[in-house]
């Protein structure tokens, strides 16, 4: 199985990675060689086999809707790369197009 | 050579669906047991879970499912016997684990309708009864809120909403025109509502809705293309947001051009639509199933316990009204839009049997006080029973129907009983034969000339004589009976 240039671009804009020119060849090479070893599982016949979306044979696992206390805002922002006043201070959003 | 049709002569048909966000109204958050209450100081809501912390698990608060099983159930929808979550994978500074928890392949409710009633007046048309498809309601988070007001290079992020509970219902692309898309808003909210599940307010947030809308030449099958609309918070601007993109589109064909399938972004200030930035890139949303919470199995007799527990809907308590008051159908929807407003209205009906007299008042006179004070029928100061009164008041002839209203005003901003009013400012009505007399040949002797055109024919001045009693009386002289004496006098002056 081929991965294209293109869609290794395509995949490092979607997660946000800023990818070199020799990267993206590096790893159109390597993913493509990654999917074409994970494609051997095509060879078998899954069409009676149900689809797995959970490895643990439960349901139905709920919480009651009770409060309970939150971080106090200073711990909650500790983390963070920026903050500002209580906030969360990320570069500016700009959603209309100018 | 066959006539050749312009885009001028194209009549344009709307097709409308609509996307909305309900708050569920729990007291803690979906998968956490963060506070869901508004108007907390910023960020003092989180925890691990909702921040998006690794390593952390969360787990589903059953009131939610349960909310929106109920929802489901209202809608008339297919619930579904398993279910389950879903991420949806893009970035942006308000969603801190670059995932929603949403659903998606396999929804909680599908198959539903809603349906609505539609004001008459239409191509004259009496009010009419439309069912709405719906396509789907499922069970997510929402996102934390941006603050960009008052800053230069940056923008803030408050994540105390990441995490509260949303229902999300998706209609079908049934609606025609605005007016439809209101009715339909303002019929789901009211289901909302009615089941206690979600507090319906836009301006708050609590309740979102994002359209979508495409123009198609009338009789043509396939649907034009489509542009969603987000960045609306009240109920005032879904209309004129909805109406401003039509315009646009149809302004867009009529010229020639094509619709680009787009989101783009109310504009409250300059009321205006315009293009949303980004939105190719966020569209590969690349779900899949969240391995952190386990997949549901919604037996049976948990959908027929919860369904017991559905009080009568806005449209079960409509057709009732209708049949059981003989009131106009749309009458009923408008008294059935919230239920303390139903319940107002039976109660009255209750006390003065004359259920068409009691919805034109409440409709006029009691919902315009309302709406001039922004206030709810919980906050009316004029309990049923004294309603009643006044209307009782009117019935037996102690004061006017036009009386009456002015009462009523006073009463809206006093709280005091419509029979003490009346005897404090002596607006009791002259139904006394004499003091009628008396008031009708004042006007007569004041008037001869008037009194010889009558007699020459010119019978149209009955009002006019009608009308200087009245003011002579201060409104008060019984009209009905003025009417008759007056004519009968006259009548005799004619012979």
């Amino acid at each position: 199985m081929k991965l294209s240039k293109e869609e290794v671009e395509h995949v490092a804009k979607l997660a946000r990675l800023a990818v070199s020119e020799d990267e993206k060849e590096a790893f159109s090479r390597q993913l493509s060689e990654i999917l074409t070893y994970v494609g051997k599982l095509n060879e078998l016949d899954t069409s009676k086999v149900e689809p797995t979306s959970h490895v643990l044979d439960l349901s139905n696992v709920f919480r009651d809707d009770v409060v309970r206390e939150s971080l106090p805002p200073v711990e909650a922002l500790a983390n963070a790369p920026d903050h500002d006043n209580n906030h969360f201070r990320v570069p500016k959003i700009i959603e209309e197009r100018q | 050579m066959p006539p050749v049709e312009t885009k001028q002569d194209i009549q344009y048909e709307a097709v409308i669906g609509l996307e909305v966000h309900a708050q569920l109204k729990t007291a803690s958050k979906i998968f956490c047991g963060c506070s869901t209450k508004f108007g907390a100081a910023s960020n003092s809501q989180t925890c691990p879970i909702c921040l998006g912390m690794p390593g952390v698990l969360p787990v589903l608060n059953r009131r939610v499912l349960e909310m929106a099983v109920k929802t489901g159930l209202a809608l008339h929808c297919k619930i579904s016997p398993y279910s389950r979550f879903a991420r949806k994978n893009y970035f942006y500074p308000d969603l801190p684990k670059g995932y929603q928890i949403s659903q998606y392949e396999l929804p909680l409710c599908e198959h539903g309708y809603l349906e609505v009633a539609l004001p008459a007046g239409q191509a004259g048309e009496s009010g009419r009864i439309k069912r709405i498809g719906i396509r789907r309601a499922h069970m997510e988070e929402d996102a934390g809120k941006n603050l960009h007001e008052g800053l230069e290079a940056a923008s803030h992020v408050d994540l105390n909403r990441a995490g509260v509970p949303l229902l999300e219902i998706v209609s079908e692309p049934d609606i025609r025109s605005v007016d439809e898309a209101v009715a339909y808003l303002k019929a789901l909210r009211a289901v909302l509502v009615y089941l206690d599940v979600c507090d319906g307010n836009m301006e708050e947030g609590s309740l979102r809705c994002e359209p979508n809308l495409s123009l198609r030449p009338v009789g043509q099958k396939e649907f034009g293309t489509r542009v969603e609309l987000k960045n609306i918070n009240s109920f005032r601007f879904v209309q004129k947001a909805m109406e401003y993109e039509l315009r646009r589109q149809e302004k867009l064909l009529r010229e020639g051009g094509r619709v680009v399938q787009e989101t783009r972004l109310w504009n409250t200030e300059k009321e205006i639509t315009v293009v949303m930035r980004g939105k190719e890139e966020a569209h590969d949303y690349r779900y899949f199933p969240e391995p952190d919470l386990v997949p549901l199995m919604i037996p049976a007799d948990l959908i027929n316990e919860i369904r017991k527990t559905l009080p009568e809907l806005p449209d079960a308590k409509r057709e009732r009204f209708a049949r059981e008051y003989g009131i106009p159908v749309y009458d009923a929807e408008v008294l059935t839009t919230s239920r303390d407003l139903a319940h107002y209205f039976e109660a009255c009906v209750a006390m003065y049997p004359q259920p068409k007299t009691i919805s034109n008042w409440i409709m006029t006179e009691l919902l315009r006080e309302l709406n001039n004070r922004g206030q709810e029928i919980a906050d009316c100061p004029i309990p049923p029973e004294r309603f009643a009164g006044l209307l009782k008041l009117i019935e037996d002839g102690t004061i006017s129907g036009k009386i009456a209203k002015a009462v009523f005003e006073e009463m809206y901003r006093t709280g005091r009983p419509a029979g003490e009013i009346v005897k404090e400012k002596g607006l009791v009505q002259i139904s006394d034969a004499g003091a009628i007399e008396t008031l009708v040949d004042d006007v007569l002797g004041a008037h001869p000339n008037e009194r010889e055109s009558y007699r020459q024919g010119k019978t149209q001045l009955l009002g006019f004589f009608v009308g200087q009693v009245m003011k002579r009386s201060q409104g008060k002289a019984n009209p009905g009976k003025v009417n008759e004496l007056l004519k009968k006098k006259l009548g005799e002056e004619k012979k």
